[in-house]
């Protein structure tokens, strides 16, 4: 079944015919041609297609399109954080870049959490942006190239 | 997978009766498990009805001194709710411990509950599996099990129930509110999920069309609480093990306690054997294992999975030693 659908994307909006099956990944990477959300696996198990949906961020492979109609999409391209991209250039946090735009999405929405004072699993007391809350907050993005180190050494960075 | 209708629900029992009249029906919450099993061909449902826009998102005080939470709260703002993370400490902790930043933010308190299996055959159409295709069989029991269950499984499966957060809830003593065609009615969540028996295809008691509105957290037996969770990386990867545990400790005696597993078993585990060791004793490392092995005397693992006993042995044992010593394990 087709549904029709308006989202804000980098601050665009963007009126497109959707099948309802669509999920909001290639509602963006096929109807839209907006190609910074990467699909890696489409199942949920590695944040490459990381956004900023509403504000928060998601994962574009498992949100169906028709379920987000008004929604304000902000992906990697459209990120309002030149400080998160020179960091990630600074300290070589990535080889192939596959991962980037979901790790730099993962990361700008992780930082907020942090402001906004929420938990993670290795919380002890009132967060703090160490290099091991980094890690735990950020378990949900995979680097097939290993660039770990330099991603959490990016975000350390960018977060101070 | 095949063509589907979206609805948005308009208000819940409008919801109700549209899920209950249409037998290929199905609600959609935040989505991370029905959109997966809509591309896997595990769930077919010809009319998805979009829960998220219903008045369930609050987390509210009770008259009792507990909390109701909405069944559209998400997991994350669940786990950072400030009297969750004071007073309920156990469910913060399980709900940090599920899942990524980016699932949490999307997931619900309903959908989680009602999350299926991660059983790599019942995510696998091409394989036997009971409980996606009654009657097939059980492609596990001689097969890859190392996550399946120890407690209470049946010959016709051996999944368990992944998720964290409700093994937390049955540590809680929470219900869950339900809207069926016949009105509201409350179920301790500790009854809502079954055990496989000969209908694995059947995961809770709830019928067709029944929504989750909230859970109801009472006033907590103790804020003593904690969560540990057991699994093959630090994070990012469900449960071989956890224990959920809330103790109630006086005058250097355990007065009262609740205890629940996960990975175990097709539901949380709620532990009575060992609480009923536990309750009135004085904490010790022998008083510890004494109550892991009453609760693990009758578990039965299958050939590649034995490992869980001496784990949930292990784990238990060391939740309740942090939560006896210290605030928190
Ligand atoms: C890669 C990955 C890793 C994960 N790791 C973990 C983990 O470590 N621990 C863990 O606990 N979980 C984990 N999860 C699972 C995740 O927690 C669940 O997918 C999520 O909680 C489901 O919530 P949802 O709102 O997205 O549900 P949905 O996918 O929207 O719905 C799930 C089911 O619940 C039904 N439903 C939803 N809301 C209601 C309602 N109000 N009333 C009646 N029925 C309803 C739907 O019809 C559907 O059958 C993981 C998931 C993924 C993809
Ligand atoms: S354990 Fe249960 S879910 Fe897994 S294959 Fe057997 S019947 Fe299916
Ligand atoms: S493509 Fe969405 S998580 Fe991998
Ligand atoms: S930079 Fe190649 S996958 Fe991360």
């Amino acid at each position: 079944m087709e549904a029709t659908i308006t989202i804000t994307v980098d601050g665009r909006q963007r009126t497109v015919a959707v099948d309802t099956r669509t999920t909001l990944l290639d509602a963006l990477r096929d109807r839209l041609a907006v190609t910074a959300p990467k699909k890696g696996c489409d199942h949920g198990q590695c944040g490459s297609c990381t956004v900023l949906l509403d504000g928060r961020r998601v994962l574009s492979c498992l949100a169906l399109a028709v379920a987000h109609d008004g929604a304000e999409v902000v992906t990697a391209a459209g990120l309002d954080n030149d400080r998160l991209r020179e960091t990630f250039l600074d300290n070589d946090a990535f080889q192939c870049g596959y991962c980037t735009p979901g790790q730099l999405c993962s990361a700008a929405g992780m930082l907020d959490e942090l402001k906004a004072g929420w938990p993670s699993a290795v919380t002890d007391g009132e967060p703090t942006l160490s290099a091991s809350e980094i890690r735990e907050r950020m378990a949900g993005n995979l680097c097939r190239c290993g660039a770990y180190v330099g991603i959490v050494a990016a975000i350390q960075e960018a977060g101070r | 997978m095949i063509p589907f209708d979206y609805r948005r629900a308009e208000n819940p029992a409008g919801a109700v009766a549209t899920v209950a009249g249409a037998p290929g029906a199905v609600y959609l919450a935040g989505g991370t498990n029905l959109v997966d099993h809509l591309k896997l061909d595990v769930a077919r449902p010809d009319l998805v009805v979009d829960v998220t826009g219903l008045p369930f998102d609050r987390v509210e005080p009770r008259a009792d001194g507990g909390l109701r939470v909405g069944a559209t709260v998400r997991n994350s703002d669940l786990a950072a709710h400030p009297v969750v993370r004071e007073r309920y400490p156990v469910l913060s902790q399980a709900l940090l411990a599920g899942a990524s930043g980016q699932l949490r933010n999307m997931a619900t308190t309903g959908g989680n509950l009602l999350q299926r299996t991660r059983c790599p055959y019942f995510q696998d159409v091409t394989t036997a599996c009971n409980k996606r295709d009654p009657g097939s069989g059980c492609s596990a029991i001689e097969g890859y099990h190392r996550y399946h269950a120890i407690l209470g499984a049946s010959p016709d499966c051996v999944a368990v129930h992944p998720s964290d957060m409700a093994v937390a809830l049955v540590a809680l003593d929470a219900t869950v509110r339900v809207l069926g065609r016949h009105g509201e009615r409350d179920i301790p969540v500790d009854a809502l999920h079954r055990l496989p028996g000969d209908r694995p295809d059947r995961d809770t008691i709830l019928e067709h069309g029944d929504l989750i509105t909230a859970v109801d957290l009472p006033a907590p037996l103790s804020v003593r609480s904690a969560y540990r969770k057991v699994r093959e990386r630090s994070s990012f990867a469900f449960a071989l093990v956890s224990v959920a545990a809330v103790a109630d400790l006086r005058d250097g005696r355990v007065q009262d306690c609740r205890i629940a597993l996960g990975g175990v078993a097709h539901k949380p585990w709620r532990a009575h054997a060992a609480e009923d060791v536990l309750r009135a004793g004085e904490p010790s490392e022998q008083l510890f294992t004494r109550a892991a092995d009453a609760e693990l005397a009758g578990a039965k693992p299958l050939p590649d999975n034995g490992f869980k006993v001496a784990m949930a042995r292990g784990a238990l044992v060391a939740t309740l030693r942090g939560l006896t010593t210290e605030g928190t394990a």
